[in-house]
């Protein structure tokens, strides 16, 4: 069977995070990558959202750059992966396993433009 | 070929539809690849159905004649759209059935498969409702959206996106493994019990049941059953939907008012139907680990269907069964109902007490079935004004004509 492609979007509370040092933070990632690696076609860690730039075009066609995030919330997009999976069954199993401990994993499919 | 004398063809395919929609559609996906192109090739294997049967008479096997259809029909389109795309080679072989073919091979039983994808938790609970409805069940959206008090361009809109996240998402067309099993079960018995409980008493509206959806769910249970005999869950929530259903007639007087289990003529219960929900709730015990949610509630309504009158009811034994369903759904509404009993075990005062404890939860907030078991108490304990209150509150919440009625009446009583 072909296979498709989720992109795993890891939300977490930003301020609970800093309670953890980076290597607290970063060994359970570690394993989960060599745990799923042969599902894994990316994936970044990202600076917190305090580092975010916005640019939005206005209507007279000159951009509007603003500071912080594109939609604020709570918690904020911290990480990603590129997962390959079967299906949505198979993607979700991934998402659980993805440590994400101040949040949680949002997975979207990767639209396929001409099948 | 039989030609079923007294028989009209649009009847004879309405009753195909009704009891072979969900086996012709679940027996297309397969072929077709996506839910929403199975359906359309379904659709118009029913309705070239309407003129060949005109012509050469109702199939033997009228189930095997539209899966034979609705499959060819399916490559149709697949191979009109490899034709488009030139790219693609022809997927699968041409297939021939005559059109009026009803010794087709035995197609196998998808209809699990299309369960589980409607029911799949990734989908919201109003969607799988939807989905279940209209998939599983063959109704027109039409008829969903009035069974849930919706437009039918909201209906429309809310299928057509869970159809479109089951596609694109890639939710798989398949039977859980049996280690997935008691999870994604669950959602489907919960469907099916949404489902009943919308027709059991229906939100709004001017009659106090939906018989068309009580009747689906009792249908979606008994095909449920059917295609997981051993299961105990599945056993426990159709002796819940039988033996609740046994009492049906008993709810409504002739002047079409509401009839509470205390007032009802115990007589006029479906006694076949209890029996049998006895049996199959029996067999849900009996099942290994423990009853699962629809299992006790089941006991609970076998309490009731095996009471010979009000007084007789053995409320302590029903306090029992939902402490044992909290411990497994500790919800507000299984509160507000083991409160009842203790209301009915104890007495009212120490109902009242329990209720009160209820009367904070955000989820309670606007349900009028606590606003009316309080009423009740509140009248049984001779504190007029406080149950003339709590009766109009109830009827704040209250959607449906028959129930308000009742409240009305209650209230006029005091």
């Amino acid at each position: 069977m072909d296979m498709a492609n989720y992109l795993m979007l890891i939300y977490r509370d930003e301020a609970a995070a800093e309670s953890m040092t980076g290597e607290e933070v970063s060994a359970p990632y570690r394993e989960f990558m060599e745990r799923r690696g042969d599902h894994l076609r990316g994936g970044a860690a990202l600076e917190p959202a305090g580092t975010a730039t916005s640019v939005r075009k206005r209507e007279g066609g000159d951009y509007a750059v603003t500071d912080g995030v594109f939609v604020e919330s709570k918690e904020a997009l911290g990480g990603y992966y590129v997962v390959e999976a079967e299906d949505l069954d198979e993607a979700l199993e991934i998402a659980k396993d993805i440590p994400a401990p101040f949040g949680g994993v949002e997975v979207r499919p990767i639209r396929v433009l001409s099948r | 070929m039989t030609r079923a004398a007294g028989t009209s063809v649009p009847s004879a395919v309405a009753d195909a539809h009704r009891r072979e929609w969900a086996f012709v559609l679940a027996a297309t996906v397969a072929v077709a690849g996506d839910l929403g192109s199975a359906e359309e090739a379904a659709q118009e294997a029913f309705e070239s159905a309407l003129g060949a049967w005109a012509v050469s008479g109702v199939p033997r096997n009228p189930g095997a004649w539209l899966t034979t259809v609705a499959r060819r029909k399916a490559l149709d389109r697949l191979r009109h759209a490899a034709v488009e795309q030139r790219a693609l080679p022809k997927l699968l072989p041409e297939a021939e059935p005559e059109a009026g073919d009803d010794d087709a091979a035995a197609f196998p039983d998808e209809r699990l498969r299309l369960i589980f994808t409607c029911c799949h938790p990734a989908l919201s609970e109003e969607a799988r409702i939807a989905l279940t409805l209209r998939l599983v069940c063959g109704l027109q959206t039409g008829e969903v959206a009035r069974g849930f008090l919706v437009s039918e361009s909201t209906m429309a809109a809310r299928i057509t996106r869970a159809k479109q996240k089951v596609a694109r998402a890639r939710i798989p067309y398949r039977v859980p493994s049996d280690e997935e099993l008691p999870e994604r079960l669950d959602a489907v018995l919960d469907v099916v019990h949404l489902i009943y409980t919308a027709g059991h008493t229906a939100p709004a509206g001017s009659s106090l049941t939906r018989p068309d959806l009580a009747d689906r769910a009792l249908e979606l249970a008994g095909l449920l059953r059917d295609l997981m005999p051993g299961n105990p869950d599945v056993a426990g929530l159709l002796a819940l939907l039988v033996l609740t259903e046994a009492r049906a007639a008993a709810r409504e007087d002739a002047d079409g008012r509401l009839v509470l289990l205390e007032d009802q003529d115990r007589t006029t219960w479906d006694r076949a139907a209890i029996a049998g929900g006895v049996r199959l709730l029996e067999e849900a015990l009996r099942g290994r680990g423990r009853p699962g949610r629809f299992t006790i509630l089941a006991a609970i309504a076998a309490v009731h269907d095996q009471s010979a009158d009000w007084a007789g009811t053995d409320w302590a034994q029903i306090v029992g069964l939902y402490d044992a369903l909290l411990d497994l759904w500790p919800s507000p509404v299984v509160r507000l109902n083991r409160a009842i009993a203790v209301g009915f075990a104890e007495g009212p005062a120490e109902g009242l007490r329990d209720l009160d404890r209820l009367a904070s939860d955000p989820l309670l907030v606007r349900y009028p079935y606590l606003a009316a078991a309080r009423a009740d108490f509140l009248r049984r304990l001779g504190r007029r004004e406080d149950a003339a209150l709590a009766y109009q509150e109830a009827l704040v919440f209250a959607g449906n004509d028959v129930e308000r009625r009742f409240l009305g009446d209650r209230l006029a009583a005091l």
